[in-house]
């Protein structure tokens, strides 16, 4: 389930201060699979960080290669994740390479769990998880455990801010569609 | 090759029942909740049993466990452990994710559904009335002989008229779009998809997605088991027919309003296939009746809406992964039919119905939280699944339709859930495995 009441004008840019913890107290929305974090003017998102496996880095960088292939091949391959955007980094800290991979999505991350279990099983997009420490070994049969990897390692946001407020991906490739199909029409009148 | 002799009925075949109980037991000591499972389990059919003799039987019973009432009757608590998180929990502690809320909130279940000392479930489904008074009787018999076991409540089906084909208290034709098993013999209709790998509905067979995994401890328990989410929701008939009444001034236009909100005609007739007007014919033919898509044919939901309940419950090709999704319905009507021209009388009555599937989280759940009660789902924003979806009167329901759409406000509630739970329905082996617990714990 989604809660609209927040959601209003997408001509008015918005922020939103998030309390410590990343949930409005008495406003927590129950999900699958335990507390579902709000939905802000930047919609739905996570950023996880986690530490990797020492000396693991450069399959970091042909995991890179490897998305890059999966969605040029199959461009479809993400859509049931309702993304806006993804952002993958690495940095030290002490010495220590960390991980962060961060989305900006349409539907809480419970929602389609299953399905990205399933989407990285399916497409070999899995090693880049594999060689995080912590990271469940049988996560291919066991959503819950992929699951809590995911809410154990993810940073809440204590600030989000939308120049469009909560305006979905499909929203605006929709508004993409009526400009092109109007310019269309444009042509055809010539 | 599926354990036919194993697997209970319930979950490979349906019965030609016309009538049937629901009791629902709690057990106060294990010995008695054992003593009772001993008692009937002679009684509880396999699908071998049944589909050899369907004809001749008269009467045909299923039993199933809470999580609770398998520790009622003394399965161990690393045992008990192995089952998964929210069969551990229950239905009434994933009220709110499930969207039972409000009037739908366990606070106001019927039946003694929502307590924690709900233990099992026995399901009669019988050929007539009288067959049913008799099992009746046979089975407070056998209650009154087992210490500790108590009768919670208890919900009698009835099938409604016309008897020829099986439908709801508001009139739409049931039981058309099923999913079908690998290894069961079954042929799906045109339009239903493959068969699914029994793992989706059976444990301990491989899955869509693979071998088995994660599955309950010992084997032997959950080996031939399944998972059943049980829905009591009373239908307001006269809400629904008011309703229609109001938002169609001729019969035909309140038969397309039915027809909208459910996305088939009352008739079983799929409004992709008969768009404009009722085809009964097409609705009874099920080499016919299910032989649709979305992406391809109704994109747009101008034949049948978006956020309709036929949509919702099953989007076909409009969402991933749907052979992870899929979920067998059993169940039936109960109380008594109003009359077409008879006013409310506020009795209840409703469907008293199990979802049966190998995982509620990934299939139950899911249809419940992201297409029943999601008001982003395809981005319709304010709506809920018009028929079993959580209503309070304040969202919508919008009808696709050339120029402009026509949007329904303020749509009302026409069900409520009046109780449910989640049971664990074990193969025959598994229950006589749990008569032979030692009682070496307390209940």
């Amino acid at each position: 389930m989604s809660d609209t009441s927040r959601q209003g004008d997408w001509t008015k840019p918005a922020a939103m201060a998030i309390p410590k913890g990343g949930f409005f107290k008495d406003e927590v929305e129950q999900g699958r699979y335990g507390p579902i974090f709000p939905k802000t003017p930047a919609c739905y998102g996570f950023s996880i960080i986690a530490k990797i496996i020492p000396g693991r880095e450069p399959v970091f960088y042909e995991y890179a290669k490897n998305i890059e292939k999966a969605v040029a091949g199959q461009p479809d391959i993400l859509a049931v994740l309702k993304l806006h955007y993804l952002r993958w980094n690495l940095f030290d800290i002490n010495g220590e390479t960390y991980f962060q991979y961060m989305g900006i999505f349409d539907t809480d991350f419970d929602k389609y769990t299953e399905d990205a279990v399933s989407i990285f099983a399916a497409t070999g997009l899995n090693t880049v998880f594999e060689n995080l420490e912590g990271f469940p070994k049988d996560w291919k049969t066991n959503a819950p455990a992929f699951i809590k990897f995911v809410r154990d390692h993810h940073r809440p946001s204590f600030l989000e801010y939308g120049e469009y407020p909560f305006v979905s991906a499909d929203e605006i490739k929709k508004a993409l569609q009526l400009k092109a199909a109007f310019s269309n029409m444009l042509d055809q009148m010539q | 090759m599926l354990d036919f002799d194993d697997i209970q009925h319930i979950l490979l075949t349906r019965v030609p029942a016309l009538t049937g109980r629901y009791e629902f037991l709690s057990f106060r000591n294990a010995g008695g909740g054992r003593a009772w499972l001993s008692a009937l389990l002679p009684k509880v059919q396999s699908a071998k049993e049944v589909r050899a003799s369907t004809e001749n039987d008269n009467r045909w019973v299923s039993v199933a466990f809470t999580w609770n009432g398998l520790r009622a009757l003394g399965l161990d608590e690393d045992s008990l452990a192995t089952f998964p998180e929210e069969f551990r929990q229950g239905m009434v502690a994933r009220a709110e994710m499930l969207g039972d809320t409000g009037r739908n909130h366990p606070d106001n279940w019927v039946g003694g559904l929502a307590r924690s000392d709900l233990h099992a479930i026995a399901i009669l489904f019988a050929r007539d009335a009288a067959e049913r008074s008799r099992c009746q009787v046979e089975h407070a018999n056998l209650v009154a002989r087992c210490e500790g076991v108590e009768v919670l409540s208890t919900l009698d089906l009835e099938a409604t008229p016309p008897f020829d084909y099986a439908h709801d208290h508001f009139g739409y034709r049931d039981r058309l779009s099923q999913p079908v098993m690998e290894g069961t013999g079954e042929v799906p209709t045109p339009g239903s998809g493959g068969p699914l790998k029994p793992g989706e509905f059976i444990l301990g067979y491989p899955d869509e997605d693979g071998p088995p995994a994660n599955l309950p401890q010992p084997e032997i328990l959950s080996r031939n088991g399944s998972y059943m989410a049980y829905r009591r929701l009373q239908e307001h008939v006269g809400k629904f027919r008011d309703f229609l009444h109001e938002h169609g001034k001729t019969p035909e236009e309140q038969e397309l309003i039915a027809a909208k909100l459910m996305g088939r005609w009352r008739s079983g007739a799929p409004l992709v296939l008969a768009p404009d007007k009722d085809d009964p014919a097409l609705g009874a033919d099920p080499q016919r009746n299910n032989d649709f898509n979305y992406k391809q044919m109704d994109p747009h939901g101008y034949a049948v809406p978006l956020g309709s309940h036929m949509r919702r419950m099953n989007p076909r090709d409009t969402a991933h992964n749907m052979n992870r999704r899929r979920l067998i319905r059993r169940g039936a009507t109960y109380g008594t039919h109003l009359r077409e021209s008879a006013a409310e009388d506020g009795a209840e009555r409703g469907i008293a119905a199990f979802v049966i599937c190998a995982s509620l989280i990934r299939q139950f759940e899911f249809a419940q939280n992201v297409w029943v009660n999601d008001k982003a789902f395809h981005e319709l924003g304010n709506e809920r699944d018009p028929i079993i979806g959580n209503q309070d009167g304040t969202l919508e329901f919008k009808i696709p339709k050339r120029p402009i759409r026509k949007k329904i406000t303020g749509l009302p509630a026409f069900t409520t859930v009046r109780g449910g739970a989640y049971f664990f329905l074990p193969g025959i082996k598994a229950l006589r495995y749990l008569t032979a617990l030692g009682d070496s714990r307390p209940a």
